[in-house]
């Protein structure tokens, strides 16, 4: 691989040898397509050039040709359609166990704000050998994240949460690009995707000074007075939050949803959007009250709330709530 | 030069060229000849207005720093290309100019079924053509040709509401074509003319028409929508606002999906025209590549969420819209088979409008297979918004498209205009499209797979190289697509006069004269033959070839 | 049409509406009608636009696109259904009168159509006034303070959500009135031409395209009334 002259994008994450595993299939395919069409047109442009005395061959066609020429081509592209479908469904599919990290994207910068409490601006640090699930959104118009080394790419919406991971194999330096056309500095809103081993990762991790994610969305849980009503320990006027994070919720007018990013997301903006049977809707709306970043904190905290099972959660559960992971894309 | 010294039937009698000289005679006709005429020199114009723009990008492109303009320059320049070739080249391209000129000659009809309504066409398309000019001229417009929101409703301080309109005027402009065609090919077919004798051109611009008529409102409304928003502070599509982004994307490419095929359908039509002429062979699996278009157009209009596989649509919705995008693989590749099979035991001959052809299948058989790649789920997520795709859709929209028009017009500019064009030329200028338009998208593929984004102002030093190649192939390009220009208005002046049927081609056009009376018969012609009985069509002059 | 087409021999040349390029009347009227057809279908997808965006929201925001909706007069709205399929009939009426030649009953019908029409436009102005006065107008003035009663309590709403009904209710009831306003145009112009007796039992296909398209705007409405008006009116 020149530096100069690129053929290849450079490979580091588990997904990327994936990805290219069926592009090098779908690549030979073509190639085989292609050479065989432009074979047989130039054989036979040359073989049946136009001679004195001699006069075309007519023919109508034929059906068994044309069923043939349809059939065995669209069962080739089953196969792409199948195999791209898995690897779509991985892509989009992060495992349960990820380290999540929080994306907002505005014009023309990618602020991103670890667990921990780092935050960087138009770089991610992340170690090797890591699932890293992204939770992303965007304060303006429609951005797209976009990491050529890993093959992963996810557009980052305004009012909502689009999430992406991948697995860090090669440690390294990669670009980070803004896919989606965005305006003026489109082509600036880049930075540096820096991979590190695992030891490196903690070391550098362990140079920021900020508090974990979970704890400032739980000191501002406090002072926003979300306390007050999503108590702990008595019912209070809102519903219990522990436990609740990818759980199914009745809702006022029969429907179950699950509580997911987004919900929890919804819930804090647009309170009477969905209203947990049960309760009143009294919750005021936090729309222009909390920023991005605070709304990355405060649905940290609640999804943290899940870890010390508790067992006590106010919510009324449907029996046999499926706890796996959740793709958190909405329709 | 054996046709230039004849007819004598022509010159003292009026065709549609000579009745009438005055601007009012073209400006005010009905006759749908002039019409595509008018069509002919104003999609020329904002064919080259689109090209400059394109040759500004690629210029700016050859060094990875932003160097010859500003970024809001560059976005504004890439914009208006997109849209000028979109909305007011491809689009009207093939069907205003080719299918206006010939779709009522072909059926041996006098006119359209709607005259009036078809200048009509050409007004609304100049009205919003100016309009757009004008919006091009304040400060042009900068959200990509795709219009997405919120960026067209509240990011953008750019001309957006004059874009649109001039776009939803422009749609009408394609409706009222669109619905034209269907009657006329409904109703003003001449006798013994059924269904399965139509040519395939015919065949093809009614698929094309369906699309026109069904799916132009939508993106008409969508526009208005987005104009509303923007005027009013709306918030439709505003997700601060309560409104959906994604809405819209969805709404615009349930029409700019299909509009795709309204680019290349009829270029395909044009192609089943030129094979069958230049093998004398009947085409090989008729009803195939008549039903393979509607089925385009049908199926097309279910697919259109593959634009949007990483733009948040949910996993399952994905799935469905990759699975049916491959099934608008089968009626394609039918097409490229039965071309190819067509020429198989043909008496083929290279005139350049079989030389386009062949273009036509090299380059629609690269982009029509690169389409799978993104029509491939976990493929898609890598290339799309890359190079990648800006390659593929230039192989199907410019290398597909082109080469259909310039094939057809080689092929029909005796009818059109009289004259022949100069034969050494046209065939130079068809390789040096072919060449220049495989080294200037070639590059692409291989850059957006390496991870460069579309729509880029400035890139990393590494994508340079490919850039480079690129830009350099452009140049080539340009000249081959300037020379036809070239040749064509010389030849007005010292072409060859043209016979009826220098081809001898089958087909109604070539049974008037050339160029036709103004209501291309004298009398209305009885059809009693299928489409390219090449068989039957006058073999003693077959043995001496079109040479010239 | 050109002028200097007459040259061409025709036998049925009498006839002053048939144009050069028809062989004969039945293909002119055939022709017309498929293109009125497919004029209709077009229009059908361009407010087909804007009820799949009604849909999408109705369903994300319903509680207020209810309360939204509860707004809006069901009188009026129900008196204008009512004028227009009576509109609709006195148009049906009309075709009939040109089918028979009856060339003083056509002319009446015809007017008494776009009086009708201007009836529905008129109400709607007043509706469109009262939205004025109650900044239910979209836009920098806009206000909503209603809540939705979901029949236990009465919930608030977003008044981004009921702007957006709004901006819908104005841009697809402001989309069906432009076309209420064409279409009394092409009415008035009819009239006018049927009462010069341009129209025969031999030919009157512009009448009868009029009236398609009267039926189809006639038809729009039919589903605006109950999607904007009578939302979960059974409550």
């Amino acid at each position: 691989m020149s530096k100069y002259l690129p053929l290849w994008p450079d490979q580091a994450s588990t997904m990327a040898g994936q990805v290219d595993a069926l592009y090098i299939y779908l690549l030979l395919v073509a190639g085989v397509m292609t050479g065989l069409i432009y074979i047989a047109v130039t054989v036979l442009a040359i073989k049946y050039r136009r001679k004195p005395g001699q006069d075309a061959h007519q023919i109508e066609g034929s059906t068994i040709l044309e069923i043939t020429w349809s059939i065995i081509p669209f069962g080739v592209m089953l196969t792409f359609f199948i195999w791209g479908a898995v690897l779509y469904f991985k892509e989009r599919t992060p495992p349960a166990d990820s380290t999540e990290v929080y994306v907002v994207a505005k014009q023309w910068m990618w602020k991103v704000e670890h667990m921990e409490g780092q935050r960087e601006i138009n770089q991610l640090h992340v170690p090797t050998g890591q699932d890293i699930k992204l939770i992303m959104t965007s304060q303006d118009v429609i951005h797209s994240f976009f990491i050529p080394a890993f093959r992963i790419k996810q557009d980052v919406l305004p009012g909502r949460y689009t999430t992406a991971w991948f697995k860090a194999t090669k440690p390294g330096r990669y670009h980070l690009f803004c896919a989606e056309y965005c305006g003026t500095n489109h082509s600036g809103m880049g930075g540096d995707i820096v991979v590190m081993e695992p030891q490196e990762y903690a070391v550098w991790m362990a140079g920021g000074p900020s508090a974990p994610l979970p704890e400032t969305g739980k000191q501002l849980f406090a002072s926003l007075g979300c306390s007050t009503c999503h108590r702990f320990d008595v019912q209070g006027r809102g519903p219990n939050l522990q436990g609740v994070y990818n759980k199914p919720v009745l809702l006022e007018d029969g429907r179950t949803v699950i509580a997911d990013e987004n919900y929890v997301r919804e819930s804090i903006l647009n309170p009477t959007a969905k209203i947990v049977s049960g309760f009143k809707p009294v919750m005021p709306t936090f729309q222009g009250i909390v920023s991005d970043e605070q709304l990355n904190a405060l649905v940290a905290y609640v999804k943290s709330l899940n870890q010390p099972p508790t067992g006590t959660a106010g919510l009324q559960q449907p029996a046999a709530a499926p706890a796996q992971p959740q793709n958190t894309q909405v329709q | 030069m054996a046709s230039a010294a004849i007819p004598a039937n022509q010159t003292p009698k009026t065709n549609y060229l000579t009745n009438g000289y005055g601007l009012k005679s073209w400006l005010l006709t009905t006759d749908h000849k002039r019409i595509a005429v008018l069509y002919l020199i104003s999609v020329t114009v904002f064919f080259f207005l689109g090209g400059f723009f394109a040759m500004l990008i690629r210029l700016e492109l050859l060094t990875p720093q932003g160097d010859l303009m500003q970024a809001d320059s560059y976005n504004k320049v890439f914009t208006m290309h997109g849209m000028i070739m979109v909305f007011f080249f491809l689009i009207p391209v093939v069907p205003a100019v080719l299918g206006n000129f010939l779709v009522p000659i072909m059926i041996g009809a006098k006119d359209l079924a709607f005259p009036r309504i078809n200048l009509l066409s050409w007004y609304l398309y100049i009205i919003a053509g100016t309009l757009f000019l004008h919006c091009m001229l304040i400060g042009g417009v900068d959200t990509g040709w795709t219009f997405y929101t919120p960026y067209s409703t509240v990011g953008s301080n750019t001309n957006v509401v004059e874009a649109g309109l001039a776009v939803f005027i422009a749609g009408f402009s394609s409706i009222f074509t669109g619905l034209n065609f269907i009657v006329t090919i409904h109703r003003m077919r001449a006798p013994g003319l059924t269904w399965d004798r139509l040519p395939l051109f015919i065949w093809a611009n009614y698929a094309t028409s369906i699309i026109m008529v069904l799916g132009t409102p939508v993106v008409a409304i969508t526009i208005v929508l987005v104009a509303v928003e923007r005027l009013f502070h709306l918030g439709i599509f505003d997700p601060k606002l309560g409104g959906d982004p994604l809405l819209f994307q969805h709404l615009f490419w349930f029409y700019s999906h299909p509009a795709v095929y309204i680019m290349i359908l009829p270029s395909m039509g044009v192609v089943s025209e030129l094979i069958t002429c230049f093998s004398r062979k009947r085409i090989f699996g008729y009803k195939f590549i008549a039903l393979s278009s509607v089925a385009i157009a049908v199926l097309g209009f279910l697919v259109w969420a593959h634009h949007m596989f990483v733009a948040g649509i949910s996993l399952y919705a994905a799935m469905i819209f990759s699975f049916l995008t491959f099934f608008i693989g089968v009626p394609s590749a039918i097409k490229v088979f039965n071309w190819t099979a067509t020429l198989y035991r043909g008496s083929i001959s290279y005139a350049t409008p079989m030389l386009y052809a062949f273009g036509f299948i090299g380059l629609f058989t690269i982009g029509g297979l690169t389409g799978l790649f993104l029509a491939t789920l976990g493929i898609d997520v890598h290339v799309t918004d890359t190079y990648f795709v800006v390659a593929h859709f230039h192989y199907v929209m410019v290398g597909g498209v082109l080469m259909g028009y310039l094939g057809g017009m080689h092929f029909w500019w005796p009818k059109i205009s009289g004259r022949m064009y100069p034969e050494g030329w046209a065939k130079l200028s068809a390789l040096l499209v072919f060449v220049g338009f495989n080294l200037t998208f070639f590059p692409q593929f291989i850059l957006g797979y390496v991870g460069m984004p579309r729509r880029y102002w400035q890139y990393p030093d590494e994508f340079q190289v490919l850039n480079v190649l690129s830009t350099a192939g452009s140049s080539v390009l340009a000249v081959g697509y300037l020379l036809p220009m070239i040749y064509f208005l010389w030849s007005l002046r010292y072409g060859p006069i043209a016979e009826a049927n220098p081809w001898n081609a089958a087909g109604l056009e070539w049974q008037t004269t050339s160029p036709p009376p103004t209501f291309n018969f004298d009398e209305t012609p009885v059809v009693t033959w299928e489409a390219y009985n090449y068989d039957e069509i006058a073999p003693k002059e077959l043995e001496a070839p079109v040479g010239r | 049409m050109a002028d200097s087409h007459a040259t061409t021999l025709e036998p049925e040349a009498h006839n002053p509406a048939l144009l050069h390029h028809f062989a004969d009347a039945q293909q002119q009227k055939n022709a017309a009608s498929l293109g009125m057809w497919l004029f209709l279908v077009t229009e059908i997808m361009f407010f087909g636009g804007m009820f799949c965006a009604y849909l999408v929201y109705r369903l994300a925001h319903f509680n207020a696109f209810a309360a939204a909706s509860q707004q809006l007069s069901i009188k009026l709205g129900a008196f204008n259904t009512a004028v227009l399929l009576v509109s609709s009939l006195t148009v049906v009426l009309a075709v009939k009168a040109a089918e028979a030649g009856n060339r003083k009953q056509l002319v009446t019908y015809l007017v008494i159509t776009v009086l009708l029409g201007l009836t529905f436009l008129v109400v709607k102005g007043f509706e469109y006034a009262e939205k004025f006065e109650r900044h239910h107008v979209p836009g920098p003035t806009f206000s909503f303070t209603d809540t939705f009663d979901d029949g236990s309590q009465k919930i608030p709403v977003n008044p981004n959500e009921a702007q957006l009904y709004f901006s819908l209710y104005f841009a697809m009831t402001g989309m069906h009135a432009l076309h209420m306003i064409i279409g009394c145009g092409l009415f008035t112009v009819l009239a006018v031409f049927a009462w010069k007796g341009h129209y025969s039992p031999g030919y009157f296909t512009p009448i009868e395209n009029a009236g398609l398209y009267w039926h189809l705007v006639d038809i729009i409405w039919i589903y605006l009334f109950p999607l904007l008006y009578l939302i979960s009116r059974h409550r």
